[in-house]
C-alpha cells in the first residue's frame, strides 16, 4: 500500500501551516500531503481546528504563516481572487451545516455554481445537468422543492450533490454524517465512497464519526494540539497504545 | 469603571467596521456584474410588501395628526390653515421619519436575521466558495433595494397622509377635495420637499447597510441571529434619527445662504 500511494501525483500539499485567532492558536505547523485519488480523514476534538483546518484550503481563511500547495503549482495563500476562483471551482467543499441557500429551491441550489461561468445555460441543458446531478445522489424528484421541505439526511445529500456539479479533483467534507441518525450517516458514508470512485475525487474527510472514517478513509490523521499528531491507517491507529489517540476509539 | 475604556475601544471599532463596510457599496455597485434578477427580488419583499403596513401608517398618520391640531388651530381662529399645518408637517418631518422608522422595524430586522442566519449555517461562505461574492449579491442588491424603495414608500405614505388628513377634517367640519388640496399645494414649495425627500434616500441606504452589516457580522449560533436583527432594528432606528438632524442642519444651512 505505502508504494502505491508514494508513486502517485500529490495533489495537495500542505506546510507548517500556522492559523491563530487572537492568542487563540488553532493550528500550529501542521503538515498533510494528499495524493491523488487518496482518501484521508481528519480526527481531532470538536473545537481542534478541523474546520479552520479545511477553510485555509479553500481560501476563506488566511493563515498566518505556511503553504498549500494545490494541483502542484499554486500556493492558496498567495493567490489572488481570480487564480484563487479557478482552483475553488476544482475543489468541492461540502459544509458542516450543509450551507443550502434557504431563499432558493432545490434546483437552483445545484446551478448556483454555475454562475462562476457568467453565462447562462439554456434551458434543456440544465434540466439535464439539474436532473444528473440529482440522480447521482438518489433525490431526483426534488428538484423543485424547497430546502425547507427536505429532511436532514435529504439536504446533505442535495448539498454533496450541489458540490460536485463542477466535478471537482479534490473533495473536502466537514464532518458529512453529524447530526444524522446512524442507517442515514452509513448511507451517506457509502454515497461518499461510490462518488468517489465515479469522479475520481481525492478528498479530505473531517468527522468524529468512526464509522464514517472507517468506511470512507484510506488514512487517518490525528489533529490533536494544532498539528498531525499521527498519521496512519484506521485499523493501525486503532490499536495504538497512545492514550491521547486511544481515548477516540474507546467506546 | 474599569469597563469604559473597553466598551469605548468597542464602539471605536465597530464604527471603523461599519463605514469601511457602508463604503464597500459604492466600491461594489459600479464593479461588473450587477445581479439583476436578484436586484428585483429584492425591490419586490423590500418595497411591494411594505406597500400595506406603510400606506396603513400613513393614513392614520394624517387622520391623527389632524384631529389633534384641530382644537388648538380652532382656538386660534385659524382652521383653515389645518391643511397647510399638516401637510407641511407630513412631508418635512413626520413621513418621511415615521415611514423610515416603520421600515428599519420590518425590512432592518428582517435583513439582520436573513443575512445573520445565512452567516450562522455558512452559506455566504458557500456563495463565496461557488465563485460568487456574497457582498455584490446580497449586499448591494438590497441596499440599494433599499435606498430606491424607501423613498417611493415615503411618497405614498405622505400622499395618503394628507388623504387621512382630508377624512380627519372632515369629520367634524367639512371641505371639498378640491378645496383641501388646492390649499396644501399652495403652502408647499420645492424647498420643503426635496430636502425631504432627499433625505430619504439616506435613511433607506442607512437601514439597508446596518442590517447587512450586522448580519454579516453575526457571531455563531442561532443566538447570534436573533441579536443581529435586534441591534439592526436598534441602531438603525438610531441612525434615522440623527440622518434626520444633520439634514435639518444642512437645510437650514442652504436657505440661508
Ligand atoms: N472566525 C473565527 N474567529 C475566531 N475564532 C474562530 C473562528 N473560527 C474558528 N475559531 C476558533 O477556532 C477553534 C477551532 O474551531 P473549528 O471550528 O475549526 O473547530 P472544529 O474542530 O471544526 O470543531 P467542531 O467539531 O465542533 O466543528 C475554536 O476554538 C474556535 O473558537
Ligand atoms: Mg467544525
Amino acid at each position: 500500500m505505502e508504494t502505491g500511494i508514494t508513486k502517485s501525483k500529490v495533489i495537495l500539499e500542505i506546510k507548517n501551516l500556522n492559523k491563530s485567532f487572537g492568542s487563540n492558536t488553532v493550528l500550529k505547523n501542521f503538515n498533510l500531503t494528499l495524493h491523488e485519488g487518496e482518501n484521508i480523514a481528519v480526527l481531532g476534538k470538536s473545537g481542534s481546528g478541523k474546520s479552520v483546518l479545511i477553510k485555509c484550503i479553500i481560501g476563506l481563511l488566511m493563515p498566518e504563516k505556511g503553504e498549500i500547495w494545490a494541483f502542484g503549482d499554486k500556493n492558496i495563500p498567495s493567490l489572488g481572487l481570480e487564480e484563487l476562483d479557478i482552483i475553488r471551482s476544482k475543489i468541492g467543499f461540502l459544509f458542516q451545516s450543509n450551507a443550502l441557500y434557504d431563499s432558493m429551491t432545490v434546483r437552483q441550489n445545484i446551478l448556483f455554481p454555475l454562475r462562476r461561468h457568467w453565462i447562462e445555460m439554456d434551458k434543456d441543458h440544465e434540466d439535464l445537468l439539474v436532473h444528473e446531478t440529482l440522480q447521482n445522489v438518489g433525490l431526483a424528484h426534488t428538484a423543485e422543492m424547497m430546502p425547507s421541505e427536505l429532511s436532514g439526511g435529504m439536504r446533505k445529500r442535495i448539498a454533496l450533490a450541489r458540490t460536485l456539479v463542477l466535478k471537482p479533483k479534490i473533495m473536502l467534507y466537514d464532518e458529512p454524517t453529524t447530526g444524522l441518525d446512524p442507517i442515514t450517516s452509513r448511507e451517506i458514508s457509502r454515497l461518499i465512497v461510490e462518488l468517489q470512485e465515479k469522479y475520481k475525487t481525492s478528498s479530505i474527510i473531517i468527522s468524529h464519526d468512526l464509522n464514517c472514517v472507517r468506511i470512507t478513509s484510506d488514512k487517518v490523521v490525528m489533529l490533536i494540539d494544532g498539528t498531525c499528531y499521527a498519521l496512519d491507517t484506521f485499523d493501525q491507529l486503532k490499536q495504538t497504545k497512545d492514550p491521547r489517540i486511544r481515548e477516540f476509539f474507546e467506546e | 469603571m474599569i469597563q469604559l475604556p473597553n466598551r469605548w475601544g468597542e464602539i471605536v471599532e465597530e464604527t471603523g467596521k461599519l463605514s469601511q463596510f457602508a463604503g464597500n457599496f459604492f466600491v461594489q455597485l459600479f464593479r461588473p456584474r450587477f445581479e439583476g434578477k436578484e436586484f428585483l427580488r429584492q425591490c419586490y419583499t423590500i418595497g411591494y410588501l411594505s406597500l400595506g403596513l406603510v400606506g396603513l401608517t400613513g393614513f392614520i398618520m394624517g387622520l391623527v395628526l389632524t384631529l389633534q391640531v384641530r382644537p388648538i388651530m380652532l382656538q386660534y381662529g385659524v382652521e383653515a390653515k389645518i391643511p397647510a399645518m399638516v401637510s407641511l408637517s407630513i412631508f418635512r418631518e413626520i413621513g418621511p421619519v415615521i415611514t423610515a422608522l416603520i421600515f428599519s422595524g420590518k425590512i432592518g430586522s428582517s435583513i439582520g436575521a436573513e443575512l445573520g442566519s445565512m452567516k450562522v449555517t455558512e452559506q455566504i461562505d458557500a456563495m463565496e466558495v461557488s465563485g460568487t461574492n456574497p457582498y455584490k449579491f446580497l449586499v448591494v442588491t438590497r441596499v440599494l433595494a433599499c435606498t430606491l424603495m424607501l423613498p417611493v414608500l415615503v411618497l405614498l405614505a405622505d400622499l395618503i397622509g394628507l388623504y387621512g388628513s382630508f377624512i380627519g377634517i372632515n369629520i367634524h367640519g367639512s371641505t371639498s377635495f378640491a378645496l383641501f388640496f388646492k390649499q396644501v399645494f399652495e403652502a408647499m414649495s420645492f424647498g420643503d420637499v426635496l430636502p425631504a425627500f432627499f433625505k430619504t434616500f439616506v435613511f433607506g441606504y442607512a437601514v439597508g447597510i446596518i442590517g447587512c452589516f450586522k448580519g454579516f457580522n453575526s457571531t455563531k449560533g442561532t443566538e447570534g441571529v436573533g441579536k443581529s436583527a435586534n441591534s439592526a432594528v436598534v441602531l438603525s432606528a438610531l441612525a434615522v434619527f440623527i440622518i434626520d438632524l444633520i439634514a435639518v442642519q444642512v437645510t437650514d444651512l442652504f436657505n440661508f445662504t
